[in-house]
């Protein structure tokens, strides 16, 4: 123990939406072991929505998550519809199902940047966010917001999608698919990411079945689960399209499932748009009943799962919200251990609660200043240096 | 409903009520809570059905704790109900059958002082350190 180095990283970075705080430990250039400490946003959502109407709920559960702020309103619109048995119209399933697409290729986006400039690879972080644009630009058209759309209500959807939008949306997927088959491209064909990312933060199937990780992270581990598939709601069902599964659970596998995810999601947003039927957007619940109701949606990071209790009054006994992250994160307790400490910061942010520390971060040895988030980065880029130049000469 | 058949047949007599709320919502209530660790393990090994998350309500007379189950083939979701009196807040821990169990009795514990026995880290995951030990907030006494 006593040779062992302590690296904190976190608990703030302005990058992440969800503060965490990681405790590495360290012997020489190995992490040993992982402490993983949350709550440091903790903001008491579930006891808020507790006094909400649940017309007003669906705004609060989209302030969870800045990046997939259309997730939690997704499931929780789906739980108030299991509760009510609301049977809601066809051309709302479709607005929503466009939505969550257009959100987990942005969200998809982002991460992906992100990874890139961890690795060093500052022009694919450069790219992936120049392109998020066009995702942001259509959703301020559809909606008036970039982010927070307020799309979701119970019953339906507040907003239509009008005829004059949807070439601008057609042109934009066109332009979308362009720029990530060549992201894909340049990323799946570079030997240097290979030996970078094969075979490091491994995640076994079994590990990812005892963790009961979700989304990317538990496909990329050869877990095929996705709640479009296995309970489809909204159009998921009327739309042709596959489930991204890959066998090795690396970081390139989470790269790889990713960028590939993205092409799907082109894929339905194009057919959603061709199949649209028209008419009414909204089922407008009068009451809700008492009773239970569980609601699911596959958000980029992976299953949201939201549990509504109603006593027949206008706000919700109970509320719990899972997000993907609260299993997904606990995962970092295996893939982290064993790794290099260069490779520890693309590992903790592969779960894509997209960490990584610039301020907060600082190694201390014997109480003196070692090391600090950039320099962490710094490492993690100089080792990517290292192994293109060995790789070209 | 496949499930649900097995799960009757393996557990009959300890199942005190099925409540069907659709094809793909089923909810049991358990008559003892000490059966949970053999029902979660049947679920998550026999069963292959993951581990959701799990709910805790304060419902003022007792405290009632779901455990979410989905199953990746059929769509559905079971939730076992078991109730807790709030004399004796305590249960079987089921981190130790499946890893995805730690993190959420560990918030359940701090929200709504439920003791898991045989947790191997039981500690907070989410209040500050500073928050009264015996206070929790999601208990109906305590929301002021």
């Amino acid at each position: 123990m006593s040779k062992n180095t302590i690296i904190p990283i976190g608990p703030y970075h302005p990058l992440q939406e969800e503060p965490e705080f990681f405790k590495l430990q360290v012997e020489g250039e190995r992490v040993v072991g992982v402490e993983i400490n949350i709550g440091y946003n903790h903001r008491g959502i579930e006891q808020l929505c507790e006094q909400k109407s649940y017309d007003q709920v669906t705004y609060v559960v989209e302030r969870i998550c800045g990046i997939c702020s259309t997730s939690h309103p997704f499931a929780y619109v789906n739980a108030v519809e299991d509760l009510a048995k609301v049977v809601v119209p066809e051309r709302a399933l479709y607005i929503r199902t466009i939505i969550g697409e257009l959100e987990r290729i942005h969200s998809h986006l982002l991460w992906l940047g992100l990874a890139g400039h961890f690795l060093g690879y500052n022009t694919v972080f450069m790219w992936s966010w120049k392109y998020r644009e066009i995702v942001l630009n259509i959703f301020e058209q559809i909606s008036g917001n970039r982010n927070h759309y307020a799309m979701m209500k119970p019953g339906g959807v507040r907003r239509d999608i009008d005829k004059e939008d949807i070439p601008t949306i057609l042109k934009g997927m066109d332009e979308l698919e362009t720029k990530i088959t060549m992201l894909k491209k340049a990323i799946m064909d570079d030997p240097v990411l290979h030996a970078r990312l094969k075979g490091v933060g491994v995640l076994t199937k079994e590990e990812a079945i005892n963790y009961s990780a979700l989304g990317p992270v538990a496909r990329a581990s050869g877990v095929k689960i996705d709640v479009r598939k296995d309970e489809p709601y909204a159009a998921y069902d009327k739309i042709d399209w596959d489930i991204i599964v890959t066998e090795n659970g690396d970081l390139f596998d989470k790269v790889v499932v990713r960028i590939l995810e993205k092409l799907e999601s082109i894929k339905i947003i194009r057919q959603c748009l061709k199949k649209i039927p028209s008419g009414e957007i909204d089922a407008k619940i009068k009451e809700i009943p008492p009773g239970e109701g569980i609601g699911r949606h596959e958000a980029p990071r992976g299953e949201v799962f939201h549990y509504i209790r109603s006593d027949g009054t206008n706000s919700p006994v109970r509320h719990k919200v899972r997000a993907p992250s609260f299993m997904n994160v606990a995962t970092n307790n295996t893939t982290v251990i064993g790794t290099n400490v260069a490779d520890a910061v693309i590992v903790l942010a592969a779960v894509d609660p997209c960490y990584c520390c610039t301020e907060r971060l600082y190694v201390y040895q014997d109480h003196k200043k070692v090391m600090d988030a950039n320099e962490l980065i710094k490492l993690s880029q100089e080792r990517t240096e290292e192994l293109r130049k060995k790789l070209v000469v | 409903m496949k499930n649900l058949d097995k799960i009757k047949e393996k557990f009959k007599d300890k199942l005190e009520n099925i409540h069907i709320h659709n094809q793909r919502r089923i909810y049991i209530d358990l008559k003892d809570k000490k059966d949970i660790k053999e029902v979660a393990k049947f679920l998550f090994y026999d069963l292959s059905m993951r581990f959701n998350i799990a709910s805790g309500v304060d419902t003022r007379s007792f405290i009632e704790i779901l455990y979410h189950f989905s199953s990746d083939d059929t769509g559905e979701i079971i939730s076992i109900r078991v109730k807790i009196d709030k004399s004796n807040p305590e249960i079987e821990s089921i981190a130790l059958v499946f890893k995805a169990a730690e993190w959420i009795e560990r918030e359940i514990y701090e929200l709504l002082g439920i003791q898991f026995k045989g947790h191997p880290d039981l500690r907070r995951l989410l209040l500050s350190d500073d928050w009264p030990k015996d206070k929790f907030p999601l208990r109906h006494e305590d929301k002021k």
